[in-house]
């Protein structure tokens, strides 16, 4: 048993949470989200030259070898400075599946490009349904009569498609089998006649888009891994990528605790801080006992998946757990900064806003706790 | 980080395990509750069993018959406990009060109880707690005063763990009291046969008598019964949370009466489909299980600082909060999954669960007020932790 993370993984925490408190600070939130870019590709290409895209792809990749819990260390400082950039989508969502499903020369076109930074994918898979179960794929993908399929359907929610270049799209392919043996994953270029990419407008400012696809014809060569196959590999992803994001909103949920907790220390009234009241003080504690519960939900999750176990349920429980957390967390803080909460002037709320966004992406905390429930063979 | 044991300590788990299931089986828990054991809060029998095995003596050093075991095995040990339905409140006063004796006694105490503790030959009671003393502890008023070779104590001790069937009481008193609270006072072994005491049941609403009042009137104990410095007894009372903070006995419990409640939704059909196939019914078995599991990796968090040479008195607040608050929601949560039937005793044929979760509820319902109610733990929380301002 060893609670403690490595030399290197601490060393790694102090240079991107410095890189964080120096180049991210909630300006730069509040810019990025005024700005249809929504990143700032400087930083990106600084993210890439300090290897942090890479940090747990192989070295064939110009990854680093490292592991998941690298990841989520990243994932954990990038949530305090609820920093704006393409990470999740292009490292876990894309790069990932990429690298579960990918044949050889598309892994080595694709994934040096993604670890430096110059390439970026994202994962097209939230239906209007918004079902994060093999059934709630409806977009279709018909093989075509010379070779490769036709995609056609609906996209919602897909992060940093506005900015790919490439979108990987989940779609059920035609034939027979149940629904989870019909999926199958296709590399799709955003400006191919068919895709039009539409940015929502979403609580937390992220930038998210609809993805509409109209007979958009894929070669057989961008096919992902079988045809069928996808499934699993979707599977796979999820998992990393609730475990990331779990990670991330543990940061966001402390951020968010060290705010207020600076407020309410400070903020004088009656003759003294509020943060001397019991009213406050014992919801806080709560605060800070589940917060510390939600990380090590989130690292023993990461764990798992680092050292190759099956790690869904891990991964569904933190994600459902942390979200109620973070949601939890979001609201005594904008609470406790009276008026100041609830203005967009002030900082505070871009945690509450993105707690909410957090909490229903991947599977809100019902989905989850169902397949927690799958998992435990319940 | 690794979240797994090593080698020894599965095996330690297991041979624990092989050991309470075959000691602490269910009919040797009917033997014990015939024996009206279970109602006392301590099985003498199977403390025996333990102490035969050398597990009463777990992490003293080897010189005194101990073990010699680091928290992480004391950790292991507790959650077997937990998960066997081991009443532990005496044994672990015990423990503590051993663990106690080997850091601060006299050679002559050390060799006076060490050896009897080890063998499972003596219990000890803790008598902290007053009537005017609860959450405020170091307020206590007891007196002890000095009178040629002995002390005269005189005071009264309430909620006192055990001391109907220890031979001891690890007694906190007053040796001046004009010094500021906490530099007033000083612990004594005490011979609960000595004259003076009287000891008055009270029970509690899980129909347990654990615990006690102990009044002393003229209670005269030996010097040589005091243990540690004079009016420093405050510093070694906090020492024994050193052990204290081995929480995982909860965590224990918590797995198995979960598993016991997947069994009974399994089995049970509740209009025509089985309870586990119910949606909110599967929500809340997950949530429930994923809020233990999180209590489970804080409390062992704890241990793993202790093992480190730390002192975690704010992760150690946090476990015992979220635990014992968890121990209630599951009791709870779990009897309302069992319909109008839970609240019916386990003696009859008509209980559900054979009314675990009725005597859980009500047995839990002390757990966020014992050993620091839940409000203390927010409060070292928010101040030591947070570090936000008394009020």
């Amino acid at each position: 048993m060893d609670y403690g993370f490595s030399e290197a993984q601490e060393l790694l925490r102090a240079s991107v949470k410095e890189f964080m408190v120096n180049e991210a600070p909630l300006a730069h939130v509040r810019e990025m989200e005024e700005n249809s870019t929504g990143f700032a590709p400087g930083l990106w290409r600084k993210l890439a030259q300090l290897d942090w895209i890479g940090l747990d792809y192989p070295e064939k990749y110009a990854g680093l070898d490292g592991s998941f819990l690298d990841v989520a260390v990243v994932m954990e400082e990038m949530g305090r400075a609820l920093f704006p950039s393409p990470y999740f989508a292009s490292a876990i969502l894309g790069g990932h599946t990429v690298l579960a499903a990918g044949n050889d020369n598309q892994k080595e076109d694709l994934l040096p490009k993604v670890v430096r930074g110059e390439t970026i994918l994202t994962l097209a898979l939230t239906e209007p349904s918004g079902s994060y179960e093999a059934s709630g794929v409806e977009t279709t993908a018909t093989a075509a009569s010379g070779g490769g399929h036709v995609l056609n359907g609906t996209k919602l929610l897909v992060p940093f498609a506005h900015v790919a270049d490439r979108l990987i799209v989940v779609a059920r392919s035609d034939g027979q089998g149940t629904a989870e043996t019909s999926i199958s994953l296709f590399l799709v270029d955003p400006k191919a006649a068919g895709v039009t990419i539409t940015p929502l407008r979403i609580i937390s400012g992220e930038k998210q888009s609809e993805v509409g696809l109209q007979n958009v014809k894929v070669a057989a060569a961008d096919l992902l891994g079988t045809l069928g196959g996808g499934w699993p590999v979707v599977g796979d992803v999820l998992d990393k990528a609730k475990v990331a994001m779990s990670a991330e909103m543990v940061g966001g949920s402390q951020a968010a605790l060290e705010m207020t907790l600076n407020y309410v220390k400070n903020r004088i009234q009656f003759g003294g801080p509020i943060g001397r009241f019991q009213a406050i003080q014992h919801r806080l504690a709560d605060l800070a006992t589940d917060i510390e519960s939600a990380r090590w939900l989130a690292y023993e999750a990461a764990w798992e998946i680092s050292e190759g176990q099956p790690a869904s349920a891990a991964a569904s429980m933190a994600k459902a757990f942390i979200s109620d957390v973070y949601v939890r967390m979001g609201r005594a803080a904008v609470q406790f900064h009276g008026g100041y909460g609830y203005m967009k002037e002030f900082d505070v709320q871009f945690y509450f806003r993105r707690a909410k966004a957090s909490e229903a992406i991947l599977g809100d905390q019902y989905a989850n706790r169902e397949l927690a429930a799958q998992q435990m063979g319940l | 980080m690794r979240f797994k044991f090593t080698e020894q300590q599965d095996a330690l788990r297991r041979e624990v395990k092989d050991f309470l299931e075959k000691e602490w089986d269910e009919e040797a828990q009917l033997r014990a509750e015939e024996a009206g054991e279970l109602a006392s809060g301590h099985s003498p029998t199977l403390h025996q069993k333990v102490a035969s095995k050398g597990l009463v003596a777990l992490n003293w050093p080897t010189e005194y018959g101990g073990r010699g075991w680091t928290p992480i095995e004391m950790a292991i040990f507790a959650e077997e406990l937990g998960y066997h339905k081991v009443l532990d409140g005496v044994y672990r006063n015990t423990m503590i009060i051993g663990n106690s004796i080997c850091h601060f006694g006299t050679d002559e105490q050390k060799k006076k109880y060490l050896p009897d503790i080890a063998a499972g030959k003596t219990l000890f009671s803790i008598g902290y707690t007053e009537p005017n003393a609860g959450s405020d502890l170091a307020s206590l008023e007891t007196r002890a005063a000095e009178d040629g070779d002995e002390y005269v104590i005189n005071g009264v001790k309430v909620f006192n763990t055990g001391g109907h069937i220890a031979s001891y009481c690890w007694l906190a008193t007053r040796t001046d009291p004009d010094a500021p609270k906490h530099r007033g006072i000083s612990v004594f072994i005490v011979d609960l046969k000595s004259p003076g005491i009287t000891i008055r049941p009270l029970h509690n609403v899980a129909d347990g008598h654990g615990q006690n009042e102990l009044v002393f009137q003229d209670v005269r104990v030996p010097k040589e019964n005091m243990v540690g410095e004079k009016n420093r007894g405050w510093y070694l009372m906090a020492k024994a949370l050193d052990i204290e903070r081995i929480r995982t006995s909860p965590s224990g419990r918590h797995q198995r009466v979960l598993e016991m409640l997947i069994e009974y939704c399994k089995e049970t059909k509740r209009n025509g489909i089985p309870l586990i196939k119910d949606p909110l019914v599967r929500q809340q078995i997950v949530q429930l299980y994923t809020e233990a599991k999180a209590a489970r990796l804080i409390s062992y968090k704890v241990i793993y600082q202790q093992s480190k040479g730390e002192i975690p008195d704010v992760p150690a607040s946090m476990a015992k909060l979220s635990g014992s608050e968890l121990s209630q929601k599951i009791a709870h949560l779990g009897m309302q999954l069992l319909g109008p039937r839970s609240i019916i005793h386990g003696s009859s044929k008509w209980s559900a669960m054979n009314g675990e979760l009725e005597h859980m509820v009500r047995e839990t319902i002390t757990y966020t007020i014992s050993a620091g109610a839940s409000e203390i733990q927010r409060m070292v929380i928010a101040g030591r932790g947070l570090g936000l301002p008394r009020g």
